[in-house]
């Protein structure tokens, strides 16, 4: 027989034992997927929500800048460049004559209007201010505790570096922003925290109980619902002492902003657990001699855990914003804190923002935070429930 | 639908008690009252003040009676048409606010009407062309009237009016007007003012609106019903107007018990900075001159609006809906 026509005939087997189940075996990937838990899923469906996740990075490159606002700002939260007031945006360049030369500035000459007493700052394409990186610059207390003077960037010496312009004062509209943003996005988690509490032990009791507890609850969240938010903020934050230390009136704002926001919460909290608290493992908990808590807490409450933190995360621009305009209309924070709503305090006046339109370059963070949220969220919401389709 | 009306009417009765006895709260939380904050001044400016004329201007005002009966007091001039009396003005809070209820009521509905009148087509056509060009750059605009927040919208608008155009367009009338008793031209002049304000508070509403019936209309249209309606041959609109826009209509007239507090708290912003003259602008300046009783009944009077704009909108439903005013729920 030749070689060839052995081939053709041969008997090929599998010398590998038989496995009837091959067939059903999981891929690793597949594996993977069914093991994982409803919160990795959770995970990979919101990476895949391209909106979500791109808010999510921009939302936390902006709360991680939070601990180090000190050094990111150029300048410190108070310095007064007396001689640059009201000092238009300047424009970082690259290139000089057509020669490389590295991030700089162009100084600015001095004129005043006389007709119209206005500052006028005319960029003079002679002097070119190199910016410093890593260098040291005004001096600030870091986190109100430790002397320093480290920043990032700094203006030339004897320069000047004003992105986004300059106040009244003479004071870095981009510094105060940064500054800002330490007051105005933990505002937000603050008082989310209050609400959160407040919603989920005020809807827990009344799903869990049902009865008058449910009653009376229900009751109270109509009425604050059918309040309109602002005004009821702007009462009680005017209703806040002036003696107070702006470290209270921040906790005092808070937790006004919680005490209104928790109704949607405790709405989403109650229905959930009304039909949850019916299922067998809810009484079985309870046959077992588990306590209300208990059962509320540790078994009720991680069904939904997913959808809780996305109707927070749609609800924290609201704190934000609620901020933002109490401080703006003078009711919240004032002066010595700095604020986004604070910050644009000053463009309450038109026809100064008619003149100086960077005093309104504030709204820009406050958009895009409110933005990402909403998208943060509308992702969250898509991707709490990991085993839909 | 008189049982129903009935009973709606009804439940209204302790919402309003439990809000007017919160709003009575929030008069009493700043420290001191308006007496010993005036006698302060007095003071401070060196004139002498007569006990007795302290003893009598307390006993005026009821501030030496307990809690309770100053609050039934409050409520009961309430339920007659008196507002109190503003501290800061010396007037009563009656004729302080003048015209600004009613004008604040004109924003509000006119806004509300906006609302509507806007948000029904665009969500009907996103609805029925879903993921066309149309429907995208509604949604995208969509999620920019919800994203911004109005006030800021108001400054940016005003900003764009003053730079480009040369124009204000803050204020409700023209200028001449401001101090006129009401006549044709008046009327006609705020007309003019209102779309720039009813523009701004209107958008965020108007942008959840459009979502709500496009995702409710898309609900409908995918039924089973629908395709038979098709397969029998029914004109397309017909099909559309006959059975589902009627079904998506509910939530699209309920709706407006979540959205007419937001409209009402922002027109109050809006209203600060396009300084319009509605209850905003006055109800900032007596909560920071801690004018109480005049802030009090600014704000009983925007709950009492929304609280009346809910109960319209139930009624409106459960003459839409027989399924409602049958059973009696309370539409949400």
């Amino acid at each position: 027989m030749s070689s060839d026509e052995e081939k053709r005939n041969a008997h090929f087997v599998d010398k590998a034992p038989f496995n009837p189940y091959e067939r059903d075996a999981l891929t690793p990937e597949q594996e993977k997927y069914y093991l994982a838990s409803q919160w990795r899923l959770t995970w990979w469906r919101l990476k895949r929500h391209r909106l979500a996740y791109v808010s999510l990075i921009i939302l936390a490159v902006m709360y991680a800048s939070v601990f180090i606002v000190e050094f990111i700002a150029p300048y410190a939260q108070e310095t007064r460049n007396s001689n640059f007031i009201h000092h238009p945006p300047q424009s970082i360049h690259l290139f000089h004559d057509g020669e490389f030369v590295g991030p700089f500035t162009y100084g600015t000459d001095f004129s005043v209007d006389m007709e119209t007493l206005k500052p006028n700052y005319v960029p003079n394409m002679d002097r070119v201010d190199r910016l410093r990186f890593f260098c040291s610059g005004d001096d600030y207390e870091f986190w109100g505790l430790i002397k320093a003077d480290f920043h990032f960037v700094c203006p030339a010496q004897d320069g000047t570096l004003f992105v986004f312009g300059t106040d009244r004062l003479g004071r870095d509209m981009f510094s105060r922003i940064i500054y800002g943003a330490r007051v105005s996005l933990t505002i937000g988690l603050v008082g989310i925290t209050v609400s959160f509490f407040l919603g989920i032990v005020i809807g827990g009791a009344a799903g869990y109980y049902g009865g008058w507890v449910d009653a009376t609850a229900q009751r109270v969240i109509e009425v604050i619902r059918s309040l309109p938010e602002i005004p009821l903020w702007m009462a009680l934050s005017a209703a806040l002492p002036v003696t107070w230390s702006p470290i209270l009136i921040y906790f005092g704002i808070t937790i006004i902003l919680g005490l209104i926001d928790w109704t949607g919460l405790a709405r989403a909290v109650r229905s959930k657990l009304l039909a949850l608290r019916e299922e067998d493992y809810a009484l079985a908990a309870r046959l077992m001699g588990a306590k209300p808590k208990r059962i509320v807490a540790r078994h009720l409450l991680p069904n939904f855990a997913s959808h809780l933190i996305a109707s927070v995360t749609l609800s924290i621009p609201n704190m934000i914003l609620g901020e933002t305009a109490l401080s703006f209309l003078g009711l919240g924070l004032r002066a010595p804190v700095t604020s986004w709503g604070v910050l644009l305090n000053d463009a309450q006046n038109i026809n100064a923002v008619a003149v100086y339109p960077w005093l309104m370059l504030p709204v820009v963070p406050v958009v895009i935070v409110v933005l990402a949220f909403n998208f943060l969220g509308d992702g969250l919401r898509d991707a709490a429930d990991p085993y839909k389709n | 639908m008189l049982t129903f009306l009935a009973r709606r009417l009804f439940v209204m009765v302790p919402t309003l008690i439990m809000i007017s006895v919160l709003v009575f709260v929030i008069i009493q939380l700043p420290p001191g009252d308006f007496l010993s904050t005036y006698l302060n001044e007095l003071q401070s400016q060196g004139e002498a003040v007569d006990p007795a004329k302290i003893e009598f201007l307390k006993h005026q005002y009821g501030l030496d009676q307990p809690l309770y009966v100053q609050y039934f007091d409050w409520a009961w001039g309430l339920l007659h048409g008196d507002l109190g009396f503003s501290f800061e003005y010396n007037l009563p809070v009656t004729e302080v606010v003048g015209d600004r209820l009613w004008l604040s009521l004109v924003l509000n509905f006119s806004t509300i009407l906006f609302i509507y009148i806007v948000s029904f087509p665009i969500g009907i056509y996103s609805a029925t062309r879903q993921y066309s060009w149309g429907d995208y750059g509604f949604t995208l605009l969509g999620f920019l009237g919800l994203a911004m927040p109005n006030f800021l919208f108001a400054l940016i608008l005003l900003y764009y009016a003053n730079v480009v155009f040369g124009t204000s367009i803050g204020g409700l009338m023209d200028p001449e007007f401001i101090n006129q008793g009401w006549s044709f031209a008046k009327v006609m002049s705020v007309v003019e003012h209102l779309w720039a304000p009813v523009l701004v508070i209107g958008t965020s509403g108007t942008a959840s609106m459009i979502r709500r019936l496009r995702a409710n209309l898309l609900d409908e249209l995918g039924k089973q019903y629908v395709v038979t309606a098709h397969a029998k041959g029914l004109s397309p609109l017909k099909v559309l107007f006959k059975y589902p826009l009627r079904m998506a209509l509910n939530p699209f007239i309920a709706d407006i018990g979540n959205i007419l507090p937001q409209v009402v708290s922002g027109s109050v912003l809006v209203s600060v900075v396009m300084s319009l003259p509605t209850t905003g602008p006055m109800l900032l300046t007596a909560l920071q001159s801690q004018d109480m009783y005049l802030a009090g009944s600014f704000l009983m009077f925007l709950a009492l609006l929304t609280v009346v704009g809910m109960f319209v909108s139930d009624v409106l439903l459960a003459w839409l809906d027989p399924r409602i005013r049958l059973q009696g729920g309370v539409g949400k």
